[in-house]
C-alpha cells in the first residue's frame, strides 16, 4: 500500500505518505482480512434482531398454540356455564367504557382545543392527571368512599338523620360502577387524540363552512365532529383494549370477565389449556380493536392532508357558557383524580405511622428496582430492534420487529399465561431429563422466577419503548449514520455516539413511561411473581382485597405519585406542540 | 505506476434494478474528479459504492492498488479511510463545531487530536466558532465544518455528494474552488458528484458523464465540451444542436448549411446519414452571409443574445451574437458556420451503440 518509489513524482505523494504514517491503526493489510458481507447480506444484526423478536413474540404464539389443542372438560364446562357471562360482561364493559370515555373525553377536548374560558390553559394538562391512577386503585378508593361506613353515606345519614332502611344507595361494586371507574381513568386517551384532531382541523375548512352560512352548532355537528371521527374511534379503541385488559378493578367488583375467568380457570380449576383458550378468545377481541384503531388512524391522517393554516382565534365563551365549560372540564378532573387522590392522601395520613415500616421500604425498593431494571432492559431491547431495523431494512427484519410488538395491547393476564406455558414446559423437560440422567430434580428453573416476570414485562411494554425509539430514529437522517461510518465508527459505535445522544430526551421519556407501567402492572405480576416476592401494586391490591383499604393507601399513593411523572411529560409535550400533536401515535 | 483510484467494470444494483453498469474509470495520483449527470443517472449510487455503502454485483474498486470491494465482499466504510461530504451535510446536531471535527479522531492522542482540530479550524477559517453548535452558524459555515470534519482523519480520498447544491450559484463556485485548493493542500484525492457542469468544470481535473448507469465519457472538461465521445455527452455538456447531414462522395458532410469537413465516424461511407454538433458559438451572425435563418426565440444574456433560429427545413440552430445585434422575432438574419473541431455522429444510432 506504500506509494511505488519508482512511480513518477506525484505532486501530492509527499504529504500523502506523511498522512498515512499518522494513522497507523488503520492498516489495510490487516483490516482487509476481516470480511464484511455487503449491506444486503446476512449479518449478526439481522440474527440478533430476528432472534430477540421471535423470543418476544413467544408468549402470544404460545397462547394460540395451546388454545389449538382439543378442548377438555373444563372448556366444555365453561361453554355450558359461564362463558356467556364472560363474553357479555366483557362486551358490556368494553362498550360502556368506550361510550363513557367518549362522553367525557370529546367535549373536554373540544372545549380546551377550540374555546377560551376561565382555567382553559390549566385544564389542558390537568385533564390528563387521571391517567396516573390505575383502575384497581380508583375502584377500591371509591368503594371505600361510597360504602355504608364510608364518608359519603355517613354524611348523608348524619345530615338527614336516616338509618339504613331509609334510603337506597347505588352499589358501586357493579358492572355500571366498573364502567364508571374505568371511564374516569381512561378518558384521557380519547381526550388526547380528539384534542389533537380538533387542533389539526384546518381553520380554512371551518371558515369555508362559515362562509356558506353554517351556524356554530351546525358547524360543530356537520364539520368538526365528522372530521374528528377517526381520532375519536382510535381513542375509543385504545380505551376498549385497556378495559378488556383490566383485571384488578373487575376482580375487586366481583364481575366475571375474560381476565377474571382466566385467573379462575388457571388457578381455581388448574387447567392451563382452557385458560389459554379463554386468553386466545380475548386476544381475538383485542386484535379486532387493534385493527380498528389502525384503520381509523390511517383515515385520520388522510383527513388532515390539507395545509395547516393559522389557528383561528379561540371561541371566547362568555357569561354562563364559560362557567358551564369550566364545570364540564372540572367534573372529570374532580372525580377522576382530585377526590380519589385526596381520599388516598387522607387514608395515608391516618395509617402511615402504622404501615410505613421497614417492610414498606423494602417493598418500595423492590418495586423501584424491578421497574427501573425492566425499563432499562426494555429500552435496550427497543434500541436493539429499532436500530437493527434501521441497519437492515429488509422485509424479514421488519416482520420480526412487528412480531415483537404483538404483545402490544395484549392483556397482562394473557401474556403471563403465554410466559408460563412455555416456561413450565421447559422446566418439566429439563427436570425430567435431570431425573433420568442425573438422578436429581432441578425443580422450577424459569417459572416463578424474576426472569419470568422480566420477560413478561418485556413482551408487554416493549412496544411502548419501541414506538418512541422508532419515531426518534426516523427523525435522524440516514446520512448521519453514513457520515459517522465514513469517520471510522462501527455500526454499534454509531448508535452510542450519534443516535443515543441525539435521542436522549425521548429515550428518557420512554424510560419513564415504561417504568411507571411496570410499577402499576398487576395481573402479570400476580401470576408470575416468585414466592413471597411483593411489589407496591400487589401489596396494595392484597390489602384492598382484605378490606384493609386505609392500610393499602400508602402503597397506592406511591404508585399514583410515580404515575404523575409521565403525565407531566405528556402535558409538556402538548403545550410545546403548537398544532395537533399526537403523543400516542 | 499504481493508479490512485481504479474502478473496474462495476455493476451496482438495487435488485432487480441495475443502477450502475460496466463502469470503469481511473483517477491518477490523488487527483480531483467529478461524476456529472442528470438526476437519477446513478452518480450518487456510484459514490456510495466507492464509500462502501453499496455492495458490487460485478467488478472491483481499488484504492492505491488495494481492493476495497468486489462482489460478495465489501470492506466496511469505517475501514476505508475514505471521507465523505453529504448533500445535507449531516453535521451531528448534539456536538459543537470542534467536537464534530474531532468525531473521526477517536484513538488519537489528546494533544494530537487538539492540534489537528485547531489546524482544520484554521484551514476553514472557523476558529471563533469552535464552541458553537451547528444550528448556530450559517449555511456556508456549516459546509466548512462538514469539509473539516471529513478531512480531519486524513482520508486518502474525499467523496463529495453534491455538497454545494444548497448554496446559491455564485457562492457555489467560490466554495468549490476553495475546497479544491484545500484538497490539493491536504494531498487528498477528491471525487465530486454534481449535476451542475460549471461546478464540475471549476472543481475537477477529470469529469465522468453518467447516463442511466453508463459512464459515457471520462475526460477533461475541455475534451468533454470540444470532443464529446457520443451524442449524450454532446447534448448534456454545453449547449448546441445536432445538425443533420449526409456523407458525400468527397468525404465531407453535406448539410443545409453547406459542406462541412471533418473526421467522419468510424465505418461511415458515402451516403450515410450523420449528425454534426453545432455549438452556439460555432454559428456566427453575419449580415453579409447568403445563408438566412428566421429568429424563433431570443434570450438576452447581457453581453450577448442567444438566438434560437429556424432553418428553412424546420431544423433549429442556436446562435450567440453580441447583444448590439438586436433582431426581432420572425426576422431573417444571415449566418455562417465556423466550427473549430467538427464532431460528427452517425445518425439514428442508439446512444448505447456509440463507443463508450
Amino acid at each position: 500500500m506504500e506509494v511505488d518509489p519508482s512511480a513518477p513524482p506525484c505532486p501530492y505523494s509527499q504529504s500523502f505518505s506523511q498522512s498515512k504514517r499518522d494513522i497507523e491503526p488503520l492498516s489495510l493489510s490487516r483490516r482487509a482480512k476481516s470480511t464484511w458481507i455487503g449491506a444486503r447480506g446476512f449479518d449478526r444484526w439481522t440474527l440478533l434482531v430476528v432472534g430477540v423478536a421471535l423470543l418476544l413474540a413467544l408468549p402470544v404464539f404460545a397462547v394460540f398454540f395451546t388454545a389449538l389443542q382439543p378442548a377438555g372438560d373444563v372448556w366444555r364446562h365453561l361453554v355450558d356455564t359461564v362463558l356467556a357471562d364472560y363474553v357479555l360482561n366483557s362486551v358490556a364493559l368494553m362498550l360502556g367504557v368506550g361510550l363513557g370515555t367518549l362522553i367525557i373525553g370529546a367535549p373536554t377536548a373540544w372545549l380546551t382545543a377550540i374555546c377560551e374560558f376561565p382555567g382553559r390553559r390549566w385544564f389542558e394538562w390537568a385533564l390528563l392527571l387521571p391517567m396516573a391512577i390505575p383502575a384497581y386503585i380508583i375502584a377500591y378508593t371509591y368503594t371505600g368512599l361510597l360504602d355504608f361506613a364510608g364518608p359519603v353515606q355517613t354524611l348523608l345519614r348524619e345530615t338527614f338523620g336516616w338509618s339504613r332502611q331509609d334510603y337506597a344507595f347505588p352499589e358501586i361494586r357493579s358492572l355500571p360502577g366498573a364502567v364508571l371507574m374505568l371511564a374516569l381513568v381512561l378518558y384521557p386517551y380519547v381526550y388526547l387524540l380528539a384534542r389533537a384532531a380538533f387542533l389539526e382541523q384546518s381553520a380554512a375548512v371551518l371558515e369555508v363552512s362559515r362562509s356558506l352560512g353554517a351556524g356554530p352548532w351546525r358547524r360543530f355537528l356537520a364539520v368538526t365532529l365528522p372530521l374528528a371521527r377517526p381520532a375519536l374511534i382510535a381513542g375509543m379503541s385504545l380505551v376498549q383494549m385497556e378495559a378488556l385488559a383490566d383485571y384488578g378493578a373487575v376482580q375487586y367488583f366481583g364481575i366475571s370477565t375474560f381476565t377474571t375467568g382466566i385467573f379462575r380457570v388457571w388457578f381455581g380449576m388448574n387447567d392451563p389449556t382452557a385458560a389459554a383458550q379463554l386468553a386466545a378468545l380475548l386476544l381475538l377481541f383485542v386484535f379486532t380493536l387493534l385493527v380498528l384503531e389502525r384503520l381509523s388512524r390511517r383515515q385520520a391522517r388522510f383527513h388532515h392532508t390539507g395545509q395547516r393554516t393559522q389557528r383561528p382565534l379561540r371561541l371566547q365563551l362568555t357569561g354562563r357558557w364559560q362557567w358551564l365549560a369550566t364545570g364540564t372540564c372540572l367534573l372529570p378532573l374532580l372525580f377522576g383524580f382530585l377526590i380519589p387522590a385526596g381520599q388516598l392522601a387522607v387514608w395515608t395520613w391516618r395509617t402511615a405511622p402504622k404501615v410505613i415500616d421497614d417492610r414498606f421500604l423494602e417493598l418500595t425498593s423492590h418495586s423501584l428496582l424491578l421497574a427501573s431494571g425492566s425499563a432499562l432492559l426494555i429500552l435496550l431491547l427497543a434500541l436493539l430492534l429499532g436500530y437493527g431495523q434501521r441497519l437492515q431494512p429488509r422485509p424479514m427484519v421488519q416482520l420480526a420487529v412487528r412480531g415483537a410488538g404483538l404483545g402490544y395491547a395484549a392483556p397482562g393476564a394473557v401474556l403471563a399465561i403465554g410466559v408460563m406455558l412455555p416456561f413450565a414446559a421447559i422446566d418439566r423437560t429439563v427436570d425430567g431429563w435431570a431425573r433420568e440422567w442425573l438422578g436429581l430434580s432441578t425443580g422450577l428453573l424459569l417459572s416463578g422466577t424474576l426472569f419470568a416476570m422480566l420477560f413478561a414485562y418485556c413482551t408487554q411494554f416493549l412496544p411502548v419503548a419501541l414506538h418512541s425509539v422508532e419515531a426518534g430514529l426516523t427523525r435522524i437522517r440516514p446520512s448521519m449514520d453514513d457520515a459517522a461510518r465514513t469517520l471510522g465508527a462501527k455500526p454499534r459505535q454509531v448508535l452510542w455516539r450519534v443516535h443515543i445522544p441525539i435521542l436522549r430526551s425521548s429515550l428518557l421519556t420512554a424510560l419513564l413511561m415504561v417504568f411507571v407501567d411496570v410499577l402499576k402492572e398487576l395481573p402479570a405480576t400476580l401470576i408470575l411473581r416468585p414466592f413471597n416476592f411483593n411489589t407496591l401494586a400487589v401489596r396494595a391490591y392484597e390489602l384492598a382485597s382484605d378490606e384493609r383499604l386505609a392500610d393499602s393507601a400508602s402503597f397506592a399513593l406511591a404508585i399514583v405519585l410515580a404515575g404523575i411523572g409521565p403525565v407531566i411529560l405528556l402535558s409538556r409535550a402538548i403545550s410545546r406542540a403548537r398544532s395537533g400533536y399526537d403523543p400516542l401515535s | 505506476m499504481t493508479p490512485f483510484l481504479e474502478l473496474c467494470d462495476l455493476d451496482v444494483a438495487y435488485p432487480p434494478r441495475k443502477v450502475i453498469r460496466e463502469v470503469s474509470l481511473t483517477l491518477h495520483c490523488a487527483g480531483i474528479g467529478c461524476l456529472l449527470g442528470p438526476s437519477g443517472c446513478g452518480k450518487t449510487t456510484l459514490l456510495r459504492a466507492i464509500a462502501g455503502f453499496e455492495p458490487l454485483q460485478r467488478g472491483s474498486i481499488r484504492l492505491e492498488g488495494i481492493e476495497l470491494s468486489r462482489p460478495g465482499w465489501t470492506l466496511p466504510p469505517e475501514q476505508r479511510r475514505i471521507g465523505m461530504m453529504f448533500q445535507d451535510l449531516a453535521l451531528f446536531p448534539h456536538l459543537t463545531v470542534s467536537d464534530n471535527i474531532a468525531f473521526g479522531l477517536r484513538g488519537w492522542k489528546a494533544t494530537e487530536r487538539r492540534a489537528r482540530v485547531d489546524e482544520l479550524l484554521r484551514l476553514v477559517s472557523l476558529e471563533e466558532f469552535a464552541k458553537r453548535h451547528p444550528h448556530q452558524i450559517s449555511g456556508g459555515q456549516q459546509q466548512r465544518v462538514a469539509l473539516a470534519r471529513a478531512l480531519a482523519p486524513r482520508p486518502r480520498l474525499l467523496l463529495l455528494d453534491e455538497p454545494f447544491s444548497s448554496l446559491d450559484v455564485s457562492l457555489r463556485e467560490d466554495l468549490a474552488r476553495e475546497v479544491r485548493t484545500i484538497l490539493l493542500r491536504e494531498g487528498t484525492g477528491g471525487l465530486l458528484v454534481s449535476h451542475d457542469q460549471f461546478e464540475a468544470f471549476t472543481f475537477a481535473d477529470e469529469i465522468g458523464v453518467l447516463d442511466t448507469g453508463w459512464l459515457r465519457q471520462w475526460d477533461s472538461a475541455y475534451n468533454l465540451y470540444h470532443q464529446p465521445a457520443n451524442r449524450f455527452v454532446a447534448s448534456f455538456i454545453g449547449q448546441g444542436v445536432l445538425l443533420a447531414g449526409r456523407i458525400g462522395e468527397n468525404g465531407q458532410a453535406n448539410t443545409e448549411l453547406g459542406d462541412i469537413e471533418g473526421e467522419s465516424p468510424a465505418g461511415c461511407v458515402a451516403g450515410d446519414d450523420v449528425e454534426i454538433l453545432v455549438r452556439p458559438d460555432d454559428v456566427i451572425h453575419d449580415d453579409a452571409s447568403p445563408l438566412k435563418a428566421e429568429v424563433a426565440e431570443r434570450a438576452f444574456r447581457g453581453a450577448e443574445f442567444l438566438y434560437t433560429l429556424n432553418l428553412p427545413s424546420g431544423a433549429r440552430l442556436l446562435c450567440l451574437a453580441p447583444s448590439h445585434h438586436n433582431h426581432a422575432l420572425g426576422q431573417q438574419i444571415g449566418i455562417r458556420l465556423d466550427i473549430d473541431h467538427v464532431v460528427m455522429f452517425r445518425r439514428n444510432w442508439s446512444v448505447n451503440c456509440v463507443e463508450r
